[in-house]
């Protein structure tokens, strides 16, 4: 049983006009997701406008943190700061609020995956003022 | 044919700003694209194609479309420096005469009082990190950059890990795939790999990504194709036989505000507008070269293609189905990708060009299908499991 995402590197984002508030609260662990106050629908990621009904009236507001495996993958190469990293596991995990985002997961045994597995984030400090959003399962 | 006549400019907007430090370039872009469809009086969400260049921060017009939360029949990325958006004018009005689309967004942004400051990073969707902000990386890229993903393999293997789940493909029926384009290439004297493999043989292959093995992956190889598009008046001319273009579609799909399904690709819905147009069936493709960057790729295409049903690609293709030329569905009799040929680790081109060789009786023997009538070709770009381009071509005999 190989218990994998212990190593994994955490290089820091490019947080940018889109994305700096989401950036900016993951240094306290908070998750923001973005909502229209339209039509009400989660965007992700995080942009101008929504991609649903082109409203430029968007906010803020703090996710749960947790969801599903939607899919994964366990890269047996890897580049960068990942190539010692291997294997680790690269998920979808669909949020409670729908989205569907691309993520790690950690703290798991590759031969455990299972789509649908329930998961919580993590938070892995880059060193740069901001960390990177990952998952584990949800305990008990 | 002539566009004269055949499109109008209906709506127009000028940013107001001449110095703007607080926006991306994707933000500029998506304020272009309110601004002017609020002049022509039509909502966002009624364009059908995108016109730009390749400064778009990703892929273009395929990364625009994403977030603007488009559906596009239509893109266009033509790249001719400070006329390309003269000529986008006149690719939008030559599509619309064509009725590949109704309603096109040209559009231009920059920021050259504005360069990037900083290293760039996540902005190229591989590792990404380091160097400070960048404002006008892609969008999508600290979202999808940063969790040591590599290339196409690894993210492909997240659609097979999800069809797998939901209609328990197995990793011996994408094995079939390889094997089916093995036995083609074998008779290829040009194909980068010409052994016949085996279900195992694949099996065995190392591990990529899983559930990819190497095996299920297409060859890495130079080279190139190329093939010439004439009026009829010209084909008539030439008295040889041609290929006659009978309908094409084009779709992109794209990560859909967080709704990613892996399940399926661009061919649900660039499938239906070529065979519409080519006013033919499933029924009557007696050959298709179906991208093939992995298995994966060859399985949800012959489902969004409409060769069977949803989930069910697995059984399709057991039993040599897509092996010349007696098979259900003769596929990439050249070897395709998987054995064959992936130029510039893009498939889209070899796809046509054996296509073409099948209409014309020109594919190898062992592998010719007798009196194909009517081929397809079906291209795939960009990345399976996030954005990609994807593109159907029918063709026929001279008489079809």
């Amino acid at each position: 049983m190989t218990t994998t995402g212990n190593n994994l590197p955490s290089p820091p984002p490019s947080p940018n006009f889109d994305t700096r508030e989401f950036w900016d609260a993951t240094a306290e662990g908070r998750f923001l997701l973005k909502r229209c106050n339209d039509c009400g629908v989660v965007i992700w990621y995080p942009r101008f406008l929504c991609p649903d009904c082109s409203s430029t009236n968007t906010s803020w507001f703090e996710a749960s943190g947790k969801g599903t495996v939607y899919s994964y993958t366990v890269p047996r190469r890897a580049p960068g700061p990942y190539r010692d990293a291997v294997p680790f596991v690269v998920a979808y995990v669909e949020l409670e609020e729908g989205p569907r985002i691309m993520t790690n997961l950690v703290d798991v045994a590759i031969e455990d995956l299972t789509c649908g597995m329930p998961v919580e984030v993590v938070w892995h400090d880059t060193g740069q003022g901001n960390a990177l959003y990952r998952f584990r399962p949800t305990a008990g | 044919m002539s566009i004269r006549g055949k499109a109008f400019v209906a709506g127009i907007y000028e940013h107001p700003r001449r110095d703007i430090p607080d926006r991306t370039l994707t933000q500029i872009h998506a304020e272009l694209a309110l601004g002017a469809c609020a002049d022509a009086g039509i909502s966002l969400h009624d364009v059908d194609a995108v016109f730009t260049d390749s400064t778009v921060p990703g892929m273009g017009s395929l990364s625009l479309v994403d977030y603007l939360g488009l559906k596009t029949t239509y893109l266009d990325n033509t790249e001719t420096g400070g006329s390309s958006y003269v000529g986008h004018v006149g690719h939008a009005a030559t599509a619309i005469a064509a009725g590949k689309c109704s309603i096109a967004l040209c559009t231009l942004a920059g920021k050259p009082r504005n360069p990037n400051r900083g290293g760039g990073g996540g902005g190229g969707g591989r590792g990404g990190g380091g160097g400070g902000p960048n404002p006008d990386a892609q969008p999508e890229g600290s979202f999808e950059g940063l969790w040591g993903l590599g290339g196409a393999p690894y993210q492909y293997a997240l659609n097979a890990t999800r069809h797998m789940y939901e209609f328990g493909t197995t990793s011996e029926q994408l094995a079939e795939i390889k094997v089916a384009a093995s036995l083609h290439a074998q008779h290829n004297p040009n194909a980068f790999l010409q052994q016949v493999f085996t279900v195992e043989e694949v099996l065995e292959s190392p591990m990529i990504s899983d559930p990819l093995h190497r095996d299920d992956c297409c060859v890495i190889t130079d080279g190139g194709g190329a093939c010439i598009v004439v009026s009829p008046e010209v084909a008539r001319d030439l008295g040889r036989t041609n290929a006659k273009i009978l309908g094409h579609g084009e779709s992109p799909k794209h990560a859909d505000n967080g709704r990613v399904d892996l399940t399926y690709t661009g061919a649900v819905w660039s499938g239906p507008r070529a065979f519409e147009e080519a006013k033919v069936t499933t029924k009557d493709i007696r050959y298709a070269s179906i991208y093939d960057s992995f298995t994966i790729t060859v399985l949800e295409t012959i489902e969004d293609l409409g060769f069977c049903e949803k989930g069910k690609g697995g059984e399709f293709v057991l039993d040599g189905a897509l092996v010349a030329p007696h098979g259900k569905l003769p596929f990439n009799t050249d070897g395709g990708g998987l054995c064959n040929n992936h130029p510039a680790n893009r498939g889209g081109m070899t796809k046509v060009l054996e296509a073409v060789r099948q209409l014309r009786g020109e594919a190898h023997p062992a592998v010719q299908v007798a009196d194909p009538q009517i081929v397809l070709a079906h291209g795939t770009g960009g990345s399976l499991a996030t954005r990609m381009g994807s593109a159907t071509l029918i063709l026929g005999q001279e008489d079809a």
